[in-house]
């Protein structure tokens, strides 16, 4: 178990700054994930730990060991870490067994104990039986658990993965990544992962780091606190679909942009005229009646787990939606151009324009 | 970058191959432009310009040009109509034909040179003598050693360049562009004059440019026909003033402004090439196979699969037959009959002179450790360029590109001033001087090979070496390598086969015991040893399609 500790570190390609003074630490064990829109960096800083590139300025620490920066520059080989990449990178004139064993054959372990090792390490990505295997022979998402294997057999204190699920398709990617979270807690060691899919990145981290496209880390929290409790509206737009509605205060209330609805819950502390409210389409609850906001359905498609609506309320249009069982109850289902009534469980409010955030993510 | 320069791998690796470029290419190359210009310590173009004037030189120039345009116009029609016949008609036994049209590719186009001079010489050739002594012709009805002779063999032997490119565009033309037009009222002839043609125009003008750079530097067949009547090309030239001065300062200087002519030419038609190339992949020409609508050729069939096996028939089996037949004669000028015929040259050849079995060896052992040592140097160079970031990467693509310009001639000049002992080396007149002068001119073949298999080679394969504990140079031998190898495969061959029949470069270079296949030819020949030399030839020929033949069928390397 290692620790990963980054301070200020810089890193520009052909003039063009990607990373700017960036402090951050990994603790021993963790299970970290940097999550950002591509081009944001991330894979960069991946580089940069693992020793490919070298860093401008800052300096890099793996454990207690200097890596970078500061007059240090270890090579990869002796950073004693495991690397995933989003292309799976297994070595196509090796059989799965020769793969998995490299890490080892290089460290120049005992015969004996390197054939026990690449077989734990080949069953615990489940895929023994298919040692003799050459990786033409293997699908992509068999491809991908050999290059897990090959990252795992040395076992590193450290494993760096780059966005390993990109290419498989859902089902794979949803099985991999709760494969890739039970391994780290089995065998305890620290992962960093690389992605711009929130769902990957909420279901696997311990903490979640969120770049934006200038390759600033905006905020580092649990996956609660980046969820629910987002530091800007970058954050909170990146996790995941969101309304945002431009609001008007007069007085201690605020109107919607109609002009004439007024906010139905508390009203937020702040002090300007304008300020931008989000939700999420499930924070909308429907209501035949009641004093929530009023609205018309414009939209309403059945999407098997969901119900998605369209609605117009307040001189905006919102995204809303309910789980299936309540879509499919004759009595909660809402047809199109039905009235109904808006509440709102969930909420965040920020005071940039609703244009700048639009603009800003993605 | 921040930090202080490391001595590490990518600096070895980085260095080396700089070093196998400059001493290899770079400086043989550069004495040559040296002497060319610079006389005694200064920069003298009017000198230049003084040597280019005389008589001889200015004919040699002029000559070239004259060889190389015609060779090119009657090659560049020649592979056109070949290649449009087999895959745009309805020719029968089409595929046969095109493998049968390569076969030139394979023979070396000296030992044709020296096939039809025993045919067409004006006196002793035997068909001029067919038609003076049988036929009663008051006189021969072909000269072979004049322009129009040495063009002749030259296009024999040359034409494939276009016929390779034409064939390719013709396959890969998506055949709704010419559907339309037929669509739009046009007929097949009209939409192959308007449509047809100016689409494959691009290949067509490259093959044309490489006919044209070939014929210019091109030695054998213009030493065989035409030293006779006095038509001296640059390197035949080039040859016969280094060979007959044994050396002077004179000679020299005249062959390196010679040879500085001839890289300025070289240099501007691979320019052209590029921008033909660059300009003419129209997205037309597509990388997918079609099946193109075929030209019924009708009352035309028969006659045009006539024509076509008359003409294979006339320009491989004729000479190739001949050289077997007069390389069994007991004494040259006999008429070829059984009772004429021996198989002594054969035999003595081979077992019994040491000069041609000496010849036999030095060719197939510098053939191999050319291809060997160039393999290796091209996977190294090749690798510096296509994978590592360094600075100064420029200058070795730059280098690296600089064998593609440079002729046979020039090369093996540049090596004579460079390891002549000028500089503290000498291996004149050793077998070493060819094997450094093939090392030179066969680069360009190991880098092209290497480069197109390092391209396949993705970044994150190495990186996941590294990142597995492999040093630079493990993960060199444990994946670059073995995933390059079938590139390697190709260098090797795509280098030991025109060296098991190079001539151009080893006429300049032999001592008294370090002929090869190619000299003892040519040189046997010249001494008139006729009946040896076509012996010779045809020994030359086995070997040569025996190792074609058995490298294609293991390997199956495409050109």
């Amino acid at each position: 178990m290692t620790s990963v500790r980054i301070d200020g570190l810089s890193k520009s390609f052909g003039g063009r700054k990607i990373l700017h003074d960036l402090d951050l630490t990994v603790e021993a064990g963790e299970s970290f994930t940097l999550l950002g829109p591509s081009g944001c960096g991330k894979t960069v800083l991946m580089r940069l730990l693992a020793g490919f590139d070298r860093p401008d300025a800052g300096t890099i620490r793996i454990g207690d060991r200097l890596v970078a920066g500061d007059g240090a520059d270890v090579p990869p080989d002796r950073r004693g870490l495991g690397m995933v990449f989003q292309d799976y990178a297994v070595w196509p004139h090796m059989s799965v067994a020769d793969n998995v064993a490299y890490p080892l054959k290089i460290a120049r372990t005992a015969a004996d104990e390197r054939d026990r090792r690449t077989r734990r390490a080949i069953g615990q990505v489940g895929l023994a039986g298919l040692e003799a295997r050459m990786p033409s022979q293997l699908s992509g998402g068999q491809q991908q658990r050999v290059a897990l294997a090959r990252a795992l057999v040395s076992e590193p204190s450290l494993l760096l993965l780059d966005e390993p699920l990109n290419n498989l398709d859902a089902n794979l990617r949803e099985e991999m990544r709760f494969e890739i979270r039970e391994l780290q807690q089995k065998l305890g060691i620290t992962v960093i992962y690389v992605t711009h899919d929130q769902e990957i990145a909420l279901a696997i981290a311990d903490r979640i780091g969120v770049m934006d496209e200038t390759g600033r880390l905006r905020q580092v929290g649990t996956p609660d606190d980046v969820f629910d409790r987002p530091i800007d509206a970058f954050v909170y737009r990146f996790l995941g679909v969101a309304n945002f509605v431009p609001m008007r205060r007069v007085g201690a209330t605020w109107l919607f942009p109609d002009g004439a609805a007024v906010w139905p819950g508390e009203a937020p502390g702040l002090a300007g005229e304008h300020a931008t409210f989000g939700c999420r389409p499930f924070d909308i609850e429907l209501a035949r009646d009641g004093d929530g906001l009023a609205g018309v359905v414009r939209r309403a498609s059945f999407l098997g787990a969901q119900m998605d609506y369209l609605i117009e309320a307040g001189g905006v249009t919102f995204r809303a939606a309910t789980d299936s069982r309540r879509a499919l109850d004759p009595a909660q289902r809402f047809e199109e151009g039905e009235t109904c009534r808006l509440a709102f469980r969930g909420s965040q409010w920020f005071d940039t324009a609703v244009a700048d955030i639009e603009g800003g993510a993605r | 970058m921040t930090g202080s320069f490391r001595f590490g791998t990518p600096q070895i690796l980085f260095g080396l191959a700089v070093a196998i470029l400059v001493i290899f290419v770079a400086v043989p190359v550069l004495l040559i432009f040296f002497n060319a210009l610079w006389v005694n310590g200064s920069l003298n173009i009017a000198d230049m310009v003084k040597v280019l004037s005389e008589r001889e030189t200015y004919k040699a120039l002029i000559n070239s040009l004259i060889l190389a345009s015609g060779v090119t116009v009657t090659g560049t029609i020649v592979g056109t109509f070949f290649a449009w016949l087999v895959t745009r008609t309805d020719l029968p036994y089409k595929g046969a034909m095109k493998v049968l049209f390569l076969v030139p590719f394979m023979l070396p186009s000296f030992i044709g040179a020296l096939a039809w001079k025993m045919l067409l010489s004006p006196r002793s050739g035997y068909i001029n003598r067919f038609f003076i002594e049988t036929l009663g012709f008051p006189g021969p009805i072909f000269d072979i050693y004049t322009y129009q002779g040495i063009i002749l063999v030259e296009t024999m032997y040359l034409f494939p360049f276009v016929f390779i490119q034409v064939c390719g565009a013709l396959e890969r033309m998506d055949p709704t562009l010419e559907e339309s037009a037929r669509i739009s009222g046009a007929d097949l002839f009209t939409i192959t004059r308007k449509i047809t043609i100016p689409l494959v125009a691009p290949s067509i003008l490259s093959g044309a440019l490489l006919i044209m750079l070939y014929s210019m530097a091109h030695f054998g067949t213009v030493a065989m026909l035409g030293i006779e009547a006095g038509i001296y090309n640059i390197p035949t030239l080039i040859y016969e003033r280094i060979h007959q001065s044994a050396g002077s300062f004179a000679a020299i200087r005249t062959g390196t402004v010679l040879s500085t002519v001839l890289v300025i030419a070289a240099a501007l038609i691979i320019w052209l090439q590029n921008r033909v190339l660059s300009k003419g992949r129209y997205q037309i020409i597509a990388g997918k196979s079609f099946r193109p609508t075929e030209i019924r050729l009708r009352g035309l069939r028969l006659p045009l699969l006539a024509f076509c096996i008359a003409y294979i028939g006339f320009t491989i089996v004729l000479p190739t037959t001949t050289i077997f037949l007069v390389g069994g004669l007991k004494t040259y000028g006999l008429p070829i009959a059984v009772e004429n015929m021996t198989f002594d040259n054969y035999h003595h050849i081979l077992f019994e002179w040491d000069l041609t079995r000496d010849a036999i060896w030095n060719s197939i052992g510098l053939g191999l450790a050319a291809a060997l040592i160039t393999m290796f140097a091209g996977v190294i160079i090749s690798y510096v360029i296509v994978k590592m970031k360094v600075p100064g990467k420029g200058l070795l693509e730059f280098l690296g590109m600089l064998p593609f310009s440079v002729p046979g001639s020039v090369i093996a000049l540049g090596v004579i001033l460079a390891w002549s002992g000028k500089y503290g080396i000498n291996i004149y007149n050793t077998i070493w001087i060819i094997l450094v002068a093939y090392i030179a001119r066969y680069m360009a073949f190991a880098l092209k090979a290497n480069s197109a298999a390092l391209e396949q080679v993705h970044d994150s394969l190495v990186e996941a070496a590294r990142a597995s504990g492999a040093t630079m140079w493990q993960a060199l031998r444990d994946i670059v390598i073995p995933l390059v190898r079938p590139g390697m495969v190709a260098a090797f061959f795509l280098i030991f086969l025109p060296a098991l029949r190079e001539l151009t470069v080893s006429v300049l270079l032999y001592g008294p015991t370090t002929r090869t296949i190619g000299v003892a030819i040519y040189t046997l020949n010249e001494d008139g040893e006729t009946v040896y030399a076509a012996a010779m030839a045809g020994v030359a020929l086995i070997i040569i399609v025996t190792a074609e033949v058995v490298v294609k069928r293991v390997f199956k390397i495409e050109k």
